[in-house]
């Protein structure tokens, strides 16, 4: 089947997608788009976040047909145009927040979205939007610190 | 088109100079931040195709038939593979032993080993043609623990064996044995006033690196492989894939590709040789990549074990002696069980002074899943154990557990029981000061003015408790982990170090084969050609075969081994630029031949500062280009008998506090606090340090509290392959982890460091388990604690 999505803005089409296949498996392996992760292929880590007309999604848990017509944003799209980091992935690199970096990509895009709709988080409020993005190298806390700092820095800005 | 994201080379510049000592930020950190960095799953080539593995789904077999028929007809597919098609007499590998079949051949011996392989222009197709496959098993009886593998009657694993264990080991489904005998435990515990004993359990621990094994092999035209792959030790790879392909290692080119976390995981094969082998078939390019189900199949695990403790101390608190037995359950295949068995022995009681030991350790061959190198290797889970035992004695003596450690602690000059002195600073005292003089967690921390905030309760958002029937409990560890390669291995680095003027610029490349794996290597290398070249301009090339090896990304190694030589290979680099500069520039000023010369801020400068010259004018056109080896102190073998010899280079110690809350009424556990304190010699990256600390310590709350493979003790199938049965912690599992590191130089390693990623491992478990006990009165005698275990139901 044919399905055509916007992805980062841009509209994407893909051709004999099997009706099985899921969005992250087209934005990976038929789009070019590999920064959304697969580490688990079941839902449970949040490698794969990103957002569906705004929502985090797992995107291996969705089927790519339900994306037809809709606005997929991933990784991809968070730096800007000239390639300048977003301040959220700035913080990771500068926080330490980065190790293997596999978690990375979808950590970056559930924080995105935890900023856009709360720009002064608690502790609490980051571990429980992040609680869906496993990480196994960091221990988490210089994932906070970034989230920390990127809020600081936006803040800073207004 | 041909191979799309494959890596690349890392430059840093101006944006970043630091050297070693500061926290300069990753090369690869930009790469990673916006997606682009390409990790082994991310490979792609136009015509290429999916490589899929057809696993085993019984513990212990032997196959009467596979019939691959139907799968080689299924439209798409493009080769089906079993043991019948490898291309050479050599079917077998193994890190040390090579006992595992690259494909089974007429027996399985584990859950989930690889039958057969199947190539398809899907990866959908390939695994509906896998599933074709009719395999006919016939059971064998299932060797599952001690008692069923060392039976006089038990069926042996592995028929034949002619490894170099099995000399010395009773029975032939043990793997390897080491003892330790060092002084007279019978006279020493006649000295004691309490004895102690205990019998441990450790589970089953899953590395549960995100990135999955994959990989992507691309077929040659001079009838050779490209191999981009995920793993630990390119040249240790190489070396087993090369025989069973029957081609000359310079015929099998591997790259290093983006690595998702190893933590000794890959430091075995995976669809290494099995991607090799279809790409030669087919003529195509293949890729495989694992699912996370797979993965738990895909890689070897943390060995589980079961742990006799017996410990005497007097009166005033001096430990009298030390008998233990430790029995490691190595699985199917001996993967690094033997080095494990040494590590486990050597380090089994401790970084504590005790005279007079009777130790033993051994692996046993069984059809659990097999079991290998896991951060922390051999030394987790006898930490576990011994320091659950020094909590008990403290108890028995009336002693605070803190207080007694410090008593009983090694030092500098303290003898271990191999024999082996420790020669360079063992601040084990220091350490747990530290932790335990860092002020508590509030009490009833969880309380906000808008009442309990769950997140911070057990239970955590399944909102079971507002605090009622919350208990706290603070609990203390210390552990002590070698450092390197050990027991007379040769223990060996390589870096190939270039420096030329590029647009004016002098600008080194630094070339080694040593895997980034997330520890942030690549960083480390461009601090130390910056410090040591004085260059702003350092270029990392891809790690690939090119370059000799640079040995594992294991047993805490890579900065001292691959630093080590990276720094090695810098210094004989700078020497020739100083050569070239007092041959040009010597005769205009006497300090070219008279005063100790530096590389500094691109020039060339003496010792008092004064420059002599710029290093563009020293090199002209000029390529300084050096590839050297590098290796640590040679290391001995333990004896057989007595377990003596000088088995480690170097060792590395870390003390955790945690402070825990528990519900007393459903079982559940809430990691509130836990504090770390680790000696590493010399930070070369502080900020990278404490990551590595911080993320060994949530691996070893993992297995304290969640973390385990479970294996049917009938069947030996495992249960919960999958990160919905599999539990590793999540931000609201892990808590606060405050780091407070030391330097104390160890004079023998390069600029003094000492290797830091596995012994914040060691002690988080048995601190955890530590605080849990103290908040419930119960034994806790094993790891990981389930709700069941706290609750008696």
């Amino acid at each position: 089947m044919r399905v055509s999505f916007t992805v980062n803005g841009r509209p994407q089409e893909a051709d004999d997608v099997w009706e099985g296949e899921s969005l992250l498996y087209v934005l990976r392996e038929r789009l070019g788009l590999p920064g959304s992760k697969n580490a688990c292929e079941q839902g449970e880590c949040g490698s794969c976040t990103v957002r569906l007309d705004g929502v985090p999604v797992c995107s291996c848990l969705v089927a790519a047909g339900q994306a037809q017509d809709r606005r997929v944003d991933t990784v991809e799209g968070l730096a800007g145009e000239g390639g300048e980091l977003s301040p959220i992935q700035q913080a990771f690199v500068d926080a330490g927040a980065v190790q293997c970096g596999f978690c990375t990509p979808g950590l970056l895009v559930a924080a995105d979205e935890l900023l856009e709709h709360n720009p002064s988080p608690s502790d609490g409020d980051i571990r429980e939007a992040l609680s869906g993005n496993l990480c196994r190298c960091t221990g988490y806390e210089k994932i906070l610190d970034a989230v920390r700092l990127a809020a600081a820095r936006t803040g800073q800005a207004v | 088109m041909g191979i799309t994201r494959t890596p690349t080379s890392l430059t840093q510049s101006e944006a970043t100079r630091g050297g070693i000592g500061e926290s300069t930020l990753r090369p690869d950190g930009t790469l990673k931040v916006t997606g682009e960095f390409a990790y082994s799953s991310d490979l792609w080539h136009e015509d290429m195709l999916w490589g899929y593995t057809l696993r085993s789904t019984v513990a212990h077999a032997t196959i009467a038939s596979i019939d691959t028929g139907e799968a080689l007809a299924t439209p798409g597919v493009y080769a089906v593979l079993t043991y019948d098609d490898l291309p050479t007499e050599v079917k077998h590998y193994g890190l040390e032993i090579r006992d595992t079949p690259v494909l089974a051949h007429g027996k399985v011996r584990h859950h989930g080993e690889p039958v057969a392989l199947v190539a398809a222009d899907h990866p959908e197709t390939a695994r509906r043609a896998a599933a074709k496959i009719r395999v006919v098993y016939e059971p064998l009886p299932v060797i599952t623990d001690e008692a069923s593998a060392t039976a006089p009657d038990a069926v042996l694993v592995h028929d034949g064996r002619e490894d170099h264990h099995i000399g010395h080991v009773a029975h032939p489904n043990i793997v390897h044995r080491q003892p330790i005998l060092r002084g007279d435990a019978d006279r020493a515990a006649a000295r004691a006033d309490v004895v102690v004993s205990g019998e441990y359990v450790f589970g089953m621990q899953d590395q549960a690196f995100l990135g999955p094994e994959s990989g992507l092999a691309v077929p040659a035209e001079d009838g050779g492989v490209d191999l981009y792959v995920a793993t630990q030790w390119l040249h240790s790879d190489l070396r087993q894939i090369a025989p069973v392909l029957g081609l000359p290692e310079r015929k099998v080119r591997m790259t290093l590709s983006g690595v998702g976390g190893a933590f000794g995981g890959r430091e075995d094969l995976s669809m290494q040789i099995h991607g090799c082998l279809l790409a030669l078939r087919t003529g195509k390019p293949v890729k495989i990549v694992y699912n996370r189900f797979e993965s738990f199949f895909g890689h070897v695990h943390r060995h589980p074990a079961r742990l006799w403790y017996e410990h005497g101390a007097t009166r005033d608190g001096k430990l009298t002696h030390v008998r233990c037995r430790i029995v490691l359950d190595g699985g199917a295949y001996a993967s690094a069980s033997p080095a494990v068995v040494g590590n486990a022995a050597s380090l089994s009681i401790g970084p504590y002074v005790v005279d007079d030991v009777d130790i033993e350790a051994l692996a046993l061959y069984t059809n659990n899943p097999p079991c290998g190198a896991m951060r922390g290797f051999g030394a987790v889970q006898a930490c576990f154990a011994y320091e659950a035992q020094m909590d008990k004695v403290a108890a028995r003596l009336g002693m605070d557990p803190v207080e007694f450690r410090q008593i009983n602690a090694m030092e500098q000059g303290t003898v271990m029981p191999t024999g082996q002195l420790v020669d360079s600073p063992a601040p084990v005292a220091e350490l747990l000061r530290r932790v335990k003089s860092r002020p508590l967690p509030p009490e009833r921390q969880w309380e906000t003015t808008e009442g309990a905030d769950v997140r911070a309760l057990p239970g955590g958002l399944s909102n079971t408790t507002h605090g009622e029937g919350v208990v706290r409990g603070v609990g203390y560890a210390v552990g002590i982990k070698n450092v390197g390669f050990s027991e007379g291995f040769d223990d060996y680095s390589t870096a190939r170090v270039r420096m030329q003027v590029i647009n004016g610029e002098p600008v080194a490349t630094v070339h080694t084969a040593m895997a980034e794996v997330g520890q942030g290597g690549v960083t480390v290398h461009a601090q130390i050609a910056r410090s040591e070249l004085g260059v702003t301009q350092v270029t990392i090339l891809p790690a690939d075969t090119r370059v000799g090896s640079a040995g594992s990304t294991s047993a805490s190694r890579q900065t001292y081994m691959t630093g080590g030589a990276v720094k090695n290979t810098c210094e004989a680099v700078r020497e020739k630029v100083f050569d070239l500069g007092r041959r040009k520039f010597g005769t205009y000023h006497p300090a070219w031949a008279t005063a100790e010369l530096l590389l500094e801020g691109g020039r060339v400068v003496t010792d008092g500062g004064e420059a002599l010259a710029e290093i563009a004018d020293v090199l002209e056109d000029e390529v300084v280009d050096l590839e050297l080896e590098f290796r640590h102190r040679p290391t001995q073998a333990f004896d057989l008998r007595t377990g003596q010899g000088n088995g480690h280079v170097q060792y590395s110690f870390a003390a955790h506090r945690a402070v825990v809350e528990v519900d007393t009424e459903l079982g559940l556990v809430k990691v509130v606090e836990l504090a770390c304190a680790q000696d590493v010699g010399k930070a070369l990256n502080p900020l990278s340090v404490v990551g590595q600390i911080q993320g060994g310590t949530t691996q070893g709350l993992g297995v304290a509290v969640m973390e385990e493979i479970v294996v049917d003790p009938k069947t030996a199938l495992v249960r919960n392959p999958s990160f919905t049965d599999y539990l590793i912690p999540t931000i609201l599992d892990t808590p606060t982890i405050p780091v407070d590191v030391l330097e104390l130089a160890d004079e023998h390693a390069p600029y003094g460091l000492r290797g830091v990623g596995e012994a914040p491992t060691l002690s988080s478990t048995p601190a955890v388990l530590a605080a849990i006990r103290q908040a419930t009165g119960l034994e806790l005698n094993r790891t990981p604690v389930r709700p069941e275990h706290l609750t008696g139901s």
